[in-house]
């Protein structure tokens, strides 16, 4: 690394935004710090979440397996991270039910996270052997490849219940559309704005944006984990209040007369 | 003792991605953090073509359904990689004329080049062309008048599809200018500026949030998950 003689402590141009950053980093902690000390926020039922047993359960009654799709990015996405948090949840249940799933990944990193995630969850509800690590196999990284063989996979297999968790494209229709298809119970969550429409148009249940972020919250229980919600939560209401601020002084000033113009000196001829 | 390595690399490496943007010391640690993820997702590679081999070739050898789809996989997977790494007609870079590995694997007129433009293009774009019937079909049942918000869904959808084309300027062109708004076209773009950027705004500031505070969780080791959780 190369420091240039000239090259400051702080880059001055982004100073608000470090500001806010650490503002709302520290509302997070404050809010996690007070849950911790006993004042754990509620939180509204996300029914996405709370449909995962019914997904599981749906599949066990009808001996069909279940597909868990972890989006086609890595592990450096936060989509990714969130998606295998779902995914430990979802095995937790396959396996106190004793049903299939299948996770195909196109990382190798993510397939590697899932089958460590799948064997705790399988260990910790005492199914150590329904743990499979072949269930939890690379496709490929190439985006249309992968899903292919999703589709492909949908339409062999005809699985019951499909979960799309993490960070998708293009490929999210031809995942959805398949599983509609098919008649499975489908639950999506992306953060992916482009992609939510696809998702609510053809899944039964969608976690939308930062639903999908505090999945690992809401299905630990934990109240710190509980209380960075209440903190996301305190930050969003500032910002709307700074919005509605803006909305408002930006009207008053398009309404205002124009300020009289200084008058000009007559320059002598 | 392996997971608290784990999560002080995790507390390092995001703290280190956090504070780039605003200290330009750290504007070097956060790209050799990337190259360290690079690096680590290129070894993982081997892991994941090794899962491909070995599936493949238990279904090849159980003789399963399908089991010729799995050989045609092995048999790309060989080609493809053999072509890749030996370079197979690769020209030499003129900067070493005389090194005849020393051009790249994907150069024009090169076996990988070839094999990327007339199989692998094809084929995605072919997939990617089969989404218009899939949209057709997700809007078929989308748009469906059920009650009053799949109504308003419908006729939104009508007005930015009318006001995206020809259709709209022919349908509504002959509004006097007074009424210029309520041409379809103009209104397709009022919608979109306005109500469209609105929601996905409110969307992805919840987004940013979120993600600020899974970060947190993580960088904490509040959120293990991603490490297989407490077991």
């Amino acid at each position: 690394m190369v420091l240039g003689a000239d090259a400051g402590f702080m880059n001055p141009e982004k100073m608000l935004l470090c500001v806010v950053l650490a503002a709302t980093c520290a509302c997070i902690l404050a809010s996690m710090v007070a849950a911790r000390a006993g004042r754990v926020p509620k939180i509204r039922r996300i029914t996405g979440l709370e449909a995962v047993e019914e997904a599981v359960g749906r599949a066990t009654e009808m001996g069909r397996p279940i597909l868990f799709v972890p989006g086609i990015q890595d592990m450096d996405n936060p989509m990714t991270v969130a998606g295998i948090t779902v995914l430990s949840r979802v095995a937790g249940t396959a396996a106190r039910y004793d049903a299939t799933l299948d996770v195909p990944v196109s990382r190798s990193l993510v397939m590697q996270a899932a089958r460590e995630s799948v064997q705790a969850a399988a260990l910790q509800t005492g199914q150590p052997d329904w743990y499979d690590p072949e269930r939890i196999r690379y496709i490929t990284d190439e985006q249309f490849g992968y899903a292919a063989y999703a589709a492909g996979a949908m339409a062999r297999d005809k699985p019951a219940a499909c979960f799309y968790m993490g960070c998708f494209f293009a490929e999210s229709l031809i995942l959805a559309e398949n599983g509609n298809a098919i008649g499975a119970i489908q639950i999506a969550g992306t953060a992916e704005t482009a992609q939510l429409p696809f998702f609510v148009a053809s899944c039964d249940y969608t976690l939308i944006g930062e639903e999908f972020f505090a999945a690992s919250a809401y299905l630990s229980g934990a109240p710190d984990q509980l209380g960075t919600l209440r903190g996301q939560d305190i930050v969003k209401a500032l910002i709307a209040l700074v919005l509605v601020f803006g909305v408002v002084m930006a009207t008053t000033d398009a309404f205002s007369p124009e300020p009289a113009s200084e008058p000009t000196a007559e320059v002598a001829p | 003792m392996s997971r608290s390595i784990a999560l002080l690399i995790c507390l390092m490496g995001g703290l280190t991605m956090l504070v780039s943007p605003f200290l330009p010391m750290a504007t070097g640690w956060a790209n050799d953090v990337t190259d360290w993820f690079n690096i680590l997702a290129a070894m993982a590679f081997v892991l994941g073509g090794g899962s491909l081999l070995k599936v493949q070739l238990m279904r090849l050898s159980a003789r399963g359904p399908g089991w010729g789809y799995s050989a045609l996989t092995l048999l790309a997977f060989i080609v493809t990689l053999w072509v890749g790494l030996g370079k197979v007609g690769v020209v030499a870079d003129p900067s070493a004329p005389t090194v005849a590995w020393s051009g790249k694997p994907d150069d024009e007129g090169s076996a990988f080049w070839w094999i990327y433009l007339y199989v692998m293009t094809p084929i995605t774009s072919t997939l990617f062309a089969v989404l218009a019937f899939y949209v057709a079909s997700a809007a078929f049942r989308a748009f469906r008048a059920k009650n009053v918000e799949a109504t308003l869904l419908l006729a939104t959808a009508f007005v930015i599809l009318l006001g995206r084309t020809f259709a709209g300027v022919v349908l509504t062109g002959w509004l006097p200018d007074w009424a210029s708004g309520l041409r379809l076209e103009n209104l397709a773009v009022t919608i979109m500026d306005v109500f469209n950027t609105a929601g996905n705004r409110a969307i992805i500031i919840g987004i940013a949030l979120g993600v600020a505070s899974t970060g947190i969780r993580l960088m904490l080791g509040l959120d293990r998950s991603y490490l297989g959780g407490d077991a």
